[in-house]
């Protein structure tokens, strides 16, 4: 059974490509810094290998819709769950305190 | 550097495997036969680094040439086109 996976899409129509040159944004670097301290020698907690592979598992609905650094920041929080690093708890404890600091300063600067 | 059982001028072919997990070869060179240039030295397999393992022993990875024609059915540029493709021993076979 020949299976192609969605991610392995090398020549198939594709239409242009935007080459177009584009600034990141903050939380697209921090997306960077993130994965490269988790993958330092000292940590080893997320390695190019697992973090691509867990690109590839997103699946095809969710693969096409995120953007480059939301792929990497789904792939590595999923691994990072499914090692014990982080807890479902923790995260969502975490997520909710940026959010709400994140609101605050909108607020104070608005 | 050629520590695995190919070297440049071999001929093979990639193995026609369609595994489900994380691979490292392309889907679209698996079946074809192409001409090894040089081993660029071992690795700790990717496809076993992929899953959180050690990804030991080292597997040799090889740059492997491909004449276009033979990738690509219908392909309508020079004949001697040729595309060159990283490809690890195991996902190797010896072609005539």
């Amino acid at each position: 059974m020949t299976i192609r996976r969605h991610h392995d899409m090398g020549g198939l129509d594709a239409g242009s490509v935007d080459s177009s040159e584009h600034d990141y944004a903050m939380w697209e670097k921090r997306v960077d810094a993130i994965v490269k301290v988790l993958s330092t020698p000292e940590r080893k907690l997320l390695s190019t290998d697992e973090l691509r592979r867990g690109i590839e598992e997103l699946g095809p609905g969710v693969y096409d819709e995120l953007s480059y650094y939301e792929r990497w920041i789904s792939s590595a929080t999923n691994i990072l769950l499914e090692k014990g690093t982080i807890t479902v708890d923790e995260l969502a404890t975490k997520m909710a305190e940026v959010e709400a600091r994140w609101t605050k300063d909108r607020e104070s600067a608005s | 550097m050629s520590a695995g059982r190919y070297h440049p001028g071999d001929r093979v072919r990639v193995r026609e495997a369609f595994p489900p997990g994380h691979v490292r070869t392309p889907y679209f060179v698996r079946g074809c036969a192409g001409e090894v240039q040089e081993c660029a030295g071992a690795y700790p397999n990717p496809e076993e680094l992929a899953y959180g393992r050690d990804g030991k022993p080292d597997i040799p990875l090889y740059r492997v040439s491909f004449l276009q024609s033979e990738v690509w059915h219908g392909y309508d540029g020079p004949g001697a086109d040729t595309i060159v493709i990283d490809i690890y021993e195991h996902w190797l076979e010896p072609a005539q």
